[in-house]
Formats: C-alpha cells, structure tokens, sequence
C-alpha cells in the first residue's frame, strides 16, 4: 500500500450553535485523487478548513505526512472557492500565480526572475500564457478557476484540496482542470476534491469520501460508489438510468 | 437640580428627545438589517453643507429651514455614495467615507465663512455636537412632529417592510414596489437624521441610530419585538442622556446620550436573553457536556441521516 | 523657508501618508474603519493629556496609537461577538468619541485642547511650534513628525509590499502559505493610527479622512496595477494639500475643509477624464464584454 499522507481521526468542528462535523475518520493514501460529496450543508468545505486550521477545531486529531499542518505546511496547497476573492484588486494573472510562492520566497525578499518564470510556466500548464498579463477582473469565470489552479500549482505541493474547482466553469475550463489533476496523480501527488456534481464523480476520481456530517464511507470509487452508499449519503430515493446513476432527490431539510 | 424637572420648557425637551429617540430606535432597526448602519454617518456628515447653505442664503436659523436644506444635503450625498458604488468598481463604504468627509469638509469652509459674516453662531456649532437644551418650543414640535411621522410610516406598513428587509426578491414577487420603498427608506432615515442633529450632533447621531438595535438584538429573535426594544432603548437614552447633560452648564447633550446608549448596549451584550455573553456560556458548557454524552458510534448517526 | 512654504510641505507630508496608506486602506474595505480611527484618537489624545498635562509631543502619539489599536480591537471582538462588522465599527467609535468629548468637558474646559481643533486641525499655527534637529536647524515640530512617519510607512509598506499584497488579495490563501494574517491585520492599523495622529494638527481629524480615502479612490479609477495606484495616490494627495491651500487662501475659509473638498475635485475629475474607467472613457467607448463563460 502507498504511504498515508493524511489521518484525520475523530474530528469534530463546529459552527455557531451547531455541530458541523462529528467523529470524522478516515486515511488517505499518497498517489490518490479523491472526491468529496455530499448534500449541501454536509459539512465539506468546513472539513477542508478544519484541517487547514482554517476553522476551530472542537476535537480530534489531522495529521499529515505523520507531522502536524503547521509543520507541513509547504506540502500543502489549498484551492479555494472562487467567490472567496475580490476579483476588483488591481493585480494582474501573473502576479496572482505569484503570490502562491510568497511562502517560499519570505519576509522581505522580493520575487525574483526566477519566480516569474514558474509563475509563468503554471499558467502555461493551465492554458492561459496569454492571459499573463490580464487584469483578473476582466477574466471570466473559467479563466478565474484556472488562474487559481495555477497558483496552487506552483506551490509545488505534495496535497492539494480543492473547494469546488468545477462549479460554474466552461466545458472546456472543466476538461482543463482535470487533465491536470491526472497529471498530478501519475507524479505521485495527491488531491482531495469537494466536488459539486455526483454524477461525474465515477469518471474523475479514483475514490471517494462521502460526507454528511460524518464519513458515511470512504474508499476507492469502485468498491464505494453504490447505489446505498449515495443513498445514505443523501437520504432520498434515487432513479437509475441507463444502469448509470443517474438523478438524486433528495429531501431539502437533512 | 430636581427644579430643572418642574421646567416646562425642558419638559417639552425631554419629551421631544424621547420621540426623537424612540424613531432613531425604529428606523435605526431597518437599517440594521438593510446592513447600512454606517450609511447614517455619512448621510449626517453630508447633511452639514446643507444646514450652512439654508442658513446663508435665508438668514434665519429657523430650524424647518435649516432642517430641509440638511435633508436635501443629504439626499445628495446618498445619491452620489449609490452613484459611485453602481458606475465604478469602488466599494459602498469607501464611497460613504469619500461623500462623508469630502461634504463635512466643504460643510466647515461654509461654516467657516458663515461665522465669520454672520457674528455669533453658537448656534450653528451646536450641529456638531448637539444641544437639545437650546432647543426652543417650536423647534420641539418640529422635530416631534417629523419623528411621529416617521414612526408612524414604519408602523402601518411594518409587514411589508418586514418582507422587503429579509427577503427582498420574494418582496418583489409579491408586487411591493421595491424602488418606491427603497425611497421611502431613504427618506424616512434622512428625515430621522437631520431632526436628530439637533439632538446629538453631526458626528454622533449614527449612534443613536445603531446602538439601540444592536442592542435590541440580545434580547429577541423576532423582528417586531425588536424594533420596539430598540425604540425604548433609543427613548430612554435621548431622555436620560438629555437629563444628564443639563446638570452641568452648556455641556453639549449628544455625548451623554451615547454613553447612556453605550450603557444599555453593554448590559444587553452581557446579559441579554438571546446570545448575551453569559447565557451563550452557559449554553456552551451545556452543549460540551452533551456532546461528551452523545459519543455514540457512528453508525447510529448513519441511521439517522438514512 | 517661508510660512506658506512650512504650510504647503506639511500639508503634502498629509497627503503623500495618507495617499500611501489609503490604497492599502480601501483595498482591505477598511475606509470606515478610518473614519472610525479618525474619531477615537480623540480620546487617546485626551487620556494622554490628561495624564501627561502636555499637549504636543511623543506621549500623544502613543496615546494615539493605543486608541487606535483599542478601536480595531474592539470591533474585532464585537464582530466575533456576531456584531455586524459596519454596526460595530459605528458602536465602538461613537462611544469613544462621546467618551473623550465628555473627559474634555469634565477635566479640561476648552481652556487648552477643544474639541474643534482637534476635529478641525489649525494648520496655521504649525509653523510657530518649532522644534531644533541637528543638521536642519528649526523646523516645525509637526512637520517632523510627519516626515518621520512618512518614512516609517514608505519603509514598511516597501518591506512588507508582498505580504499586504496577499493579505488585502486573499487572506485564506496567505493564511495556508504561512502568512501571520491577523499580525499584518493589527500592524496596519497601527499605521493607519499613526498617520492619522500625526496629520490631525495640519487637517484634523475629519479631512484625514478625506485623505486618507479619496486620493487612493481616485487613483483606483486610473490603473490596474498596484504599485501605480500607490504612486498616483500620493501624488493626489499632495495635489489635493495644494490645491486646498490655495482654494482657502483665495476664499479666506478653513484649510483643512478646503483640502478635503480639493480630493473631491479631483475624484470628480478622475470619475469624469479617466481613460480607463472613467464616465467620457465608457461613453466614447463602450467596454469589450467577454462572451464566453
């Protein structure tokens, strides 16, 4: 088996008054791309915070690579939802790729040439070279998301999360995307992906976390993706069609 | 001390402070949860200019003169802050904050020049900072005039404005004219403002339009009971805060009617019945210990959610 | 130097700060937090006097500093009390305010430090209060102190240039690279307080405002580059000293309002002329709308 770069062990967080997450456990091993779904309100984003110390933590344990975040945490890369920003900022692609090293560059060191070169190349991975020097505002949605995946991608990370990387892009942003995720599997990183849309979770991930408040199943996609599974995970009745998974209802209130 | 009470003429302030409160409380609600507190602010600096210009060009500090052309001055301002916001990627609160000081610095030149020409004009500095004492028996009908009013639009119409406050997409499905209340609003906080200058000054009406509903909220989930609250909370600081500052001579009333808002607004956050501080401990070490009870294995959960 | 000289370069030594720090200021949306400030060093200045009985020098920065930081701190708690943000920058800066009016009420009459000076600033009597450095001789002490924290948020802002880049940006992403996000927070708002005690005796407390905001609004209309909206910004700000100056000289009214009206004159000329942004820009050629999503 493949090392475990991330346990989490009874997690337990908290918003306001009410629980988020309870007694959340699962392993994750290296090489894997991994998706989280889960009905709204299930708690995915808040997990991916909680780990990132981004959020309070009520009990339990992450560890990563053995180690805590904060010892990690040039391992990791975050990518998070794309409303999170003010896309008015007077910055420009380039610059926003950039910002994903300033980690590694530190205090009072200025970006040096070479910086701008792998700025440069993470932004030709994802498609938009040309669009280096656009100013972000004036990109749309798509071209947005792939900014953001570049700047994850030049932290060189061995763990990236990803907040809804695919919610709203373009057919061809999407394609994008997961090409380079593949990429990142077959060099040995790991991804974990909050993943917005059920139905493809079959074709882009090799395993899959399904999340309601707590970890209803987790395992390669194969073994987990069943008709019980997501049935449990969503708590309404499902149709097939075409043998394929294909709709869930599922209740407003859970 | 006490014979201030048997007063008629500070009684009519009192009572007129207690209106002027009792709106600054309602409306300051509304906008509380329109999320525009600070709008007050800005709008009352912008007021400023206004008050001058009126003063200038009719030469008497007849208060409905100096009142309307406040309100006109910040009715402007309002226009312009909604202008910049809507035209430009600058953000609402740097435009308040550009309409606020830019209006109040073009209000001091005025000022300036006014007290210069016009000799003694204790009585336009007293829009700073507030002076209910100086106000005179037509002035307190004036302002409690305006005030009723105000409270009496909130009143009638309280279920639209309920619905257009929290949900104002359903509000239009509904058919309530969106655009007329969003001036009906405007007008109603302006006209609550400018009377309140008088009162609390330029610089510090904000306050009495935002600490009372914050207040209000440690004490109820509803809307309703909120807003009344708030109006009581508003009313008690404008009488006492006034009561206060006539013990010492000429000292200006709208500090000590913050303070007293200020007041309430602490022992609300500490004591209030809903997320005051202390109930909210209480209820934080109730939920610990539930949840130390409810560790139960999670497969019980999954049969929950099944 | 003559006195309308000392004047003009104060006032500059204003705008070219507050220019700096005001770009930074309403990226982060933090424009009514320095109204806020702007209000409650009042109190600190107060306090301050009131325990030094000394109404220039060192100890009414520091007083200054603390009221400031007591300010974002304040409305930092309020606001993890589930305060709204704007409800609780307006709670925690009025009652400070009304408290200082009332401490100066109370303790100090309007014998020394009022009220309207403090809010209005009196830039024509900097030039009398002088101050003797080694090298430059006499110079008026408040334009010293504010060459001093001009250079101080020059420094700190060139140092620092990435680290408030990414903070203002996306503060979730600066947290996970390992950026002490809170820290900048404060640090900032005590470069804010700073800037604005140090104006407050050439424009008072109102029109730091008006410095601290338009000038760096305006140049936000010009540009999508950062380190041009800083240049612009400052040099707006000294625009609009200078341009106030001369408007209250020829008008015989308050310099500090009149400075604060000139940022305005050139926002509306920015609003209007802007190539890029700009009102005439968007009516002689409407923006390209970028079709695909």
């Amino acid at each position: 088996m493949n090392e475990v770069v991330l346990e989490v062990k009874n997690l337990t967080a908290a918003y306001q008054k009410n629980t988020v997450l309870r007694d959340v456990n699962f392993q994750v091993e290296a090489g894997s791309l991994t998706g989280i779904v889960g009905p709204n309100g299930a708690g995915k984003s808040t997990l991916i915070k909680t780990m990132l110390a981004l959020h309070p933590v009520l009990s339990g344990e992450v560890h990563f690579f053995g180690s805590t975040y904060k010892k990690m945490k040039k391992r990791i890369g975050y990518v998070p939802q794309r409303g999170s920003v003010d896309w008015d900022f007077p910055t420009i692609a380039l610059d926003v790729v950039m910002m994903g090293l300033y980690g590694q560059i530190g205090w009072l060191r200025r970006p040096t040439k070479t910086h701008q070169r792998m700025a440069f190349e993470a932004l030709d991975k994802m498609g938009m070279a040309d669009y280096a020097n656009r100013q972000i505002s004036q990109l749309s949605g798509g071209q947005q998301q792939r900014v953001f995946l570049a700047r994850a991608l030049v932290q060189n990370a061995d763990i990236y999360f990803m907040d809804e990387p695919l919610a709203g892009v373009d057919a061809a942003t999407e394609r994008a995307i997961m090409k380079i995720l593949d990429e990142l599997k077959a060099a040995g990183k790991t991804v974990m992906v909050v993943h917005h849309d059920l139905q493809t979770v079959a074709d882009y991930f090799d395993h899959v976390l399904f999340l309601n408040r707590t970890v209803i199943k987790h395992g390669k996609t194969n073994d987990v993706y069943t008709e019980d599974n997501i049935a449990t995970t969503y708590g309404g009745s499902i149709r097939l069609i075409g043998g394929r998974i294909g709709n869930v209802v599922h209740p407003v209130k859970q | 001390m006490w014979s201030i009470l048997l007063n008629s003429n500070t009684q009519w302030v009192l009572l007129s402070t207690a209106i002027l409160g009792i709106a600054a409380g309602t409306i300051g609600s509304l906008a509380y949860w329109k999320r525009q507190s600070l709008m007050s602010d800005a709008l009352a600096h912008a007021a400023l200019p206004g008050v001058i210009i009126a003063f200038l060009l009719f030469k008497v500090k007849h208060l409905f003169v100096l009142i309307t052309g406040a309100a006109i001055s910040a009715v402007i301002g309002a226009f312009f802050i909604q202008g910049i916001r809507s035209s430009t990627r600058i953000k609402e609160d740097t435009a308040m904050g550009m309409i606020l000081s830019i209006f109040y610095g073009f209000g001091i030149m005025l000022l300036t020049i006014a007290n210069r020409t016009s000799g003694n004009q204790s009585g336009l500095n007293n829009f700073i900072l507030g002076q209910s004492a100086s106000m005179v028996q037509s002035d307190v009908w004036t302002m409690s005039i305006l005030a009723i009013l105000v409270v009496s639009i909130v009143v009638i119409g309280f279920k639209e404005w309920k619905i257009y406050l929290f949900d104002r997409q359903f509000a239009s499905g509904l058919g309530l004219p969106l655009k007329g209340m969003d001036v009906v609003y405007t007008i109603l906080l302006v006209t609550t403002i400018v009377v309140g200058i008088q009162a609390v000054g330029v610089i510090l009406i904000a306050a009495l339009l935002i600490i009372p509903a914050v207040s209000a909220r440690y004490w109820t989930h509803s809307f309703q009971t909120m807003v009344i609250i708030s109006a009581l909370f508003g009313g008690a600081s404008g009488t006492i805060g006034t009561l206060i500052s006539a013990i010492g001579n000429g000292w200006p009333t709208g500090p000590f009617i913050v303070v007293l808002a200020a007041s309430f607004f602490i022992i609300s956050l500490i004591f209030g019945k809903e997320k005051g501080i202390l109930v909210q401990y209480w209820q934080m070490k109730h939920h610990k210990k539930q949840e130390i009870l409810q560790s139960i294995p999670t497969s019980v959960l999954k049969k929950e959610v099944q | 130097m003559t006195y309308t000289a000392w004047i003009i370069l104060t006032a500059s030594l204003v705008g070219l700060s507050c220019g700096l720090i005001g770009v930074f200021l309403i990226l982060r949306k933090m424009a009514m937090m320095a109204d806020a400030i702007s209000h409650t060093v009042l109190l600190g200045i107060v306090v301050a006097f009131i325990i030094t009985q000394e109404l220039t020098g060192v100890h009414m920065l520091i007083g200054a500093i603390i009221a400031g930081l007591l300010t974002a701190l304040f409305v930092q708690w309020l606001n993890s009390l589930d305060v709204q943000q704007e409800a609780a920058i307006g709670i925690v800066f009025t009652t400070l305010f009304a408290i200082g009016v009332i401490l100066i009420e109370a303790f100090v009459g309007n014998a020394h430090l009022d009220v309207q000076h403090a809010l209005m600033g009196e830039i024509t009597f900097i030039p009398w209060n002088r101050i003797t450095l080694p090298i430059v001789g006499s110079i008026p002490k408040a334009t010293a102190i504010l060459t001093l924290v001009f250079f101080v948020v020059l420094l700190f802002i060139i140092a620092f240039y990435k680290e408030w880049k990414i903070t203002t940006f996306d503060p979730g992403l600066a947290a996970s690279v390992g950026i002490p996000v809170l820290f900048m927070h404060y640090l900032f708002m005590s470069l804010v307080s700073i800037t604005t005690v140090a104006s407050f005796d050439a424009v008072g407390a109102i029109m730091v405002v008006a410095m601290l905001i338009t000038p760096a609004a305006s140049a936000y209309l010009w540009t999508d580059r950062l380190y041009m909206m800083l240049v612009i910004s400052g040099l707006f700000g000294v625009a609009s000293a200078v341009i106030g100056y001369f408007i209250a000289a020829w008008i015989d009214t308050s310099i500090s309002g009149s400075m604060a009206f000139a940022t305005g004159l050139i926002f509306l000329a920015s609003y209007l002329l802007s190539p890029k942004h700009g009102l005439l820009a968007k009516y002689l050629k409407p923006e390209k709308i970028e079709t695909f999503e």
